[in-house]
């Protein structure tokens, strides 16, 4: 259980004070893929860099299995952090060392000898499905590759929480997938804690199950992926889950239509033409207003917006329709006040 | 004049000294060279560690007082000029050697003008280390000691090797100006026999060699800088 309590973070630079973070509270489940997501400048890469004390909170305390660090001596701290390990946007390989002496890194920085290191660092790189790449040095490799080996080295010292800050952004949208696919059975085989730091919603949506949306280095809203992202409470959630505005305009549109929200979270449904299915069955021909959604591992994930003809019981037969299906959420989309 | 330069009497002499004295002077130069600059590396690299190492946001900061009492140190001694410095430190070179003057005693004053210009080098070669893989080492508890000696120093290689083979061909030039006051090797030659002597074919002679010793040097760390440099290996 990692425990955010009432951080604040203020930067004193020469042109005044800057607040990155203003009473920020959080608390993640173990086990968990949690994401944090916000615009540029929200404050997420202060607010992961306080998880693991990299940042010193201004103030308020992070609690790690009952553990606060804001307390520990700094020698305790760099005993911590190798249960907190860390990936970031650049990958951040030692350019001068092959793949298998950076997976080597952390263990040579805990002390265990050389035989040790490398056995345990052949392993990792099996893992990540590295293995052939062992002698090859990081300029030779692809950024999905560096980000494996990245991986696992972070991996190295058997960490209980893994922190992701902007892992994939640097990453094609196809490698992305195959990265975060990793991440997800890392997480399920390892039980391994995964925060994932991003400004994209199809990262949060294809593997998180919570996400925090942060806003102005506050929290604008946090809770269930699905919850969240079918029902967006705040402004902030809602200029991200409609990135073009759609929230702004109606939410009956000018053809007389509702709309509804449909979140796939891992459903088994990719390739079966849910919505032609509900046209031929239920005779509801959803316009579709908005979709974005992908295949992972033969499931779909993200969310599509749905154009319903007519008035609530279609919109509710609609509704019916979609959550029989496993893993399928849907929900109207209800008007909101700013 | 080129007559003179190049008549036989004069080549024949040349000649004789060329076979007599070159070749000790040529090991004195190579001798003291060597020694200075490792010298120089053993007290210029850990200096220019403590002046990355030790700013405000560095892995080990400082007190203010001391990074700014290094940065002056070392900006004072670089601003003697050598031929000043080798007479200042007269005391320090008796002190550490017994005598000032013979080869061996003008690697003391080589060593205290190189050592802070080396400092300076090793500083910027160090600064390309990327604040991120600082950042990444300090993710994985890494301690100061062993950021400084498992990333930066390690990352930064390539640079240093090239930086140290600019400190070479320095020390190399500072080391011919010490046959001024009795330092040894083909600066002493080219003096002697050149400026006090008129023998301009000895002094020419020496100062060929001179330059044949700074192409070698530069071409070996360009070379080892380059092939120890990872970041350049390509596919394949």
């Amino acid at each position: 259980m990692i425990e955010i309590r009432n951080i604040s973070k203020t930067f004193h630079t020469a042109d005044g004070s800057v607040e990155a973070l203003k009473n920020v509270s959080i608390s993640i489940p173990d086990g968990d893929i949690f994401g944090i997501i916000g615009m540029s400048g929200a404050g997420k890469s202060t607010l992961v860099r306080c998880i693991n004390l990299l940042e010193r909170p201004t103030e308020g305390s992070i609690e790690i299995n009952g553990v606060d660090l804001c307390k520990l001596s700094e020698g305790e701290l760099r005993k911590v952090r190798r249960e907190i390990t860390m990936i970031f946007q650049g990958f951040n390989l030692l350019m001068q060392r092959n793949c298998l002496k950076n997976v080597c890194f952390p263990l040579e920085l805990a002390g265990k000898s050389r035989a040790e290191a490398k056995k345990r660092a052949l392993e990792l790189l099996d893992i990540v499905g590295l293995k052939d790449k062992a002698k090859a040095y990081p300029a030779q490799l692809s950024g999905g590759q560096q980000q494996r080996v990245a991986i696992a080295r972070a991996l190295a010292t058997d960490p209980k929480v893994l922190l992701c800050d902007e892992a994939t952004s640097a990453l094609d949208p196809t490698t992305t997938n195959s990265i975060l696919e990793l991440i997800r059975s890392i997480n399920e085989k390892l039980g391994i804690t995964v925060i994932i730091i991003t400004h994209q919603m199809s990262v949060v949506e294809s593997v998180c199950r919570h996400v925090a949306i942060l806003d102005d280095g506050t929290v604008a809203e946090q809770g269930a992926v699905a919850e969240v992202f079918s029902h967006p409470k705040s402004p902030a959630a809602r200029r991200l889950v409609f990135p073009e505005g759609i929230s702004d305009s109606p939410v009956v549109s000018e053809a007389g239509e509702r709309l509804i929200r449909v979140v796939f979270n891992g459903a088994a449904a990719a390739g079966s033409p849910l919505i032609a299915r509900m046209a031929v069955e239920k005779g509801i021909e959803a316009n579709i207003a908005y979709a974005s959604t992908k295949s992972i591992g033969g499931k779909a994930y993200g969310s599509m917006l749905l154009g319903i003809p007519g008035g609530s019981e279609t919109v509710r037969a609609a509704i019916d329709y979609m959550t029989q299906t496993p893993d399928v959420l849907a929900e109207e989309v209800t008007p909101h006040a700013e | 004049m080129l007559n003179d330069l190049f008549s036989p009497e004069t080549l024949s002499e040349a000649w004789r000294i060329i076979q007599a004295e070159f070749l000790t002077a040529v090991w004195e130069t190579v001798y003291v060279t060597l020694l200075a600059t490792a010298f120089s590396i053993i007290i210029g690299l850990p200096l220019g560690v403590l002046l990355v190492a030790g700013e405000k946001n560095g892995v080990l900061p400082l007190p203010s007082w001391l990074l700014q009492t290094l940065n002056i140190l070392i900006n004072l001694l670089r601003s003697v000029p050598f031929l000043i410095l080798m007479i200042l430190v007269f005391p320090l070179t008796r002190f550490v050697v017994g005598t000032v003057v013979g080869t061996t005693a003008s690697i003391v004053p080589l060593v205290i003008a190189a050592f802070p210009f080396v400092a300076r080098l090793a500083e910027s070669s160090l600064r390309e280390v990327s604040p991120n893989t600082v950042e990444m080492a300090q993710s994985m508890g890494a301690s100061p000691l062993q950021i400084i000696v498992k990333v930066m120093i390690p990352e930064s290689i390539p640079s240093l090797i090239s930086n140290a083979t600019i400190a070479i061909t320095t020390i190399l030039g500072y080391s011919a100006m010490s046959g001024i006051i009795g330092g040894g090797g083909l600066g002493k030659i080219a003096i002697n026999y050149g400026y006090y002597r008129y023998k301009y074919l000895i002094m020419l002679a020496a100062v060929v060699l001179l330059i044949l010793l700074v192409q070698i040097f530069q071409s070996v760390g360009t070379r080892l800088a380059a092939r120890l440099d990872k970041r350049l290996k390509r596919k394949g």
